[in-house]
């Protein structure tokens, strides 16, 4: 039975990602978001068109890909992701990739991995900078372990304050569709136990090593 | 030669644009202070009323999390780095 990919938010992180891995048809994908295709989205998710204005994203970005790929199944969740809903929105997946754009959800997000041992692509992007790690519980360092507590988003700067470029969060996208596929595949994340960070403006990488922390609520205590 | 500070993104409007700039100090606090002496508001956006570094933020001195060492008494010396890292939500709008 071929593996799972979740992407959770298919904008615009989860659309660029979603395109990559649908076209590869090497695996089946899990499109979760009860969002719709907005007219400012177009200019950054290539995915949809102006006819796909007011449809359901994760259900749009679906058809399309069907459209492109010879093999593997798409299914569609037209649902936000809440404590409530994730078991069954995230069941039996073999990784997550985070297009979300709120704290509070990445937070979740990662906590639900994290119980479950199920691999967490982590993205975000905001303005010129990007950011990627991948999350293998119980081995890597996971989004808690790298920041004490996300607070929420009046207390942090997010897309709605400073605005949000189409190549960077596409390359973002990209990148962590790159990092699912080697946990689907079986290989080493090149992300685990790093976070990258992106600068839009010279295009230049950089990362930094991550450490888990013992006392972290979400990983600590997994072996 | 003084310690280079890499701004992120969301912070460089107290940096006139600059992705980097420059700053002295024998500890990551110290040059924190020595920071807002001349880009004003930006400590206030890294550290909380109480001067510790905010839950959101993570610093780091080349390459090390302050965290694993000694916080904002971590010290630094000419020639270092320190990487000023957020955490950023966008991506889904």
């Amino acid at each position: 039975m071929p593996q799972t990919c979740a992407i959770v938010g298919v904008g615009g992180l989860g659309a660029p990602a979603a395109a990559l891995l649908g076209a590869l048809g090497e695996f089946d994908l899990r499109l979760v978001d009860d969002d719709h295709v907005d007219l400012s989205n177009l200019p950054r998710q290539p995915l949809y068109g102006r006819e796909d204005l007011g449809k359901n994203k994760a259900r749009t970005a679906a058809r399309h890909l069907q459209a492109m790929r010879s093999s593997g199944a798409i299914e569609v969740r037209e649902e936000r992701l809440t404590a409530a809903n994730a078991t069954t929105l995230l069941e039996g997946v073999a990784v997550v990739i985070d297009g979300t754009d709120s704290l509070p959800a990445k937070r979740f997000l990662n906590q639900w991995c994290c119980g479950t041992r199920t691999p967490l692509v982590h993205a975000g992007a905001l303005g010129w900078d990007g950011q990627l790690m991948t999350i293998v519980p119980g081995q890597s360092a996971c989004l808690a372990c790298l920041f004490d507590d996300l607070g929420d988003d009046r207390e942090v700067l997010n897309c709605e304050q400073e605005g949000i470029l189409g190549p960077v969060v596409g390359a973002i996208g990209l990148a962590a569709a790159r990092e699912a596929l080697a946990v689907l595949r079986g290989e080493i994340p090149s992300l685990a136990g790093r976070f990258a960070i992106l600068d839009g403006r010279t295009l230049l990488w950089r990362s930094l090593a991550t450490k888990r922390r013992p006392e972290c609520p979400a990983c600590g205590q997994l072996a | 030669m003084p310690v280079t500070v890499k701004i992120p993104t969301p912070l460089r409007k107290f940096t006139a644009g600059a992705e980097s700039v420059e700053g002295e100090g024998a500890s990551v606090g110290d040059l924190l202070t020595d920071l807002e002496s001349r880009h004003t508001g930006l400590q206030e956006r890294i550290c909380d009323e109480q001067g510790k570094v905010r839950r959101f933020v993570n610093l780091y001195v080349n390459g090390e999390d302050i965290r694993f060492q000694q916080q904002l008494d971590t010290p630094v010396k000419d020639g270092d780095d320190l990487a000023i890292v957020p955490a950023i939500a966008g991506g889904r709008d």
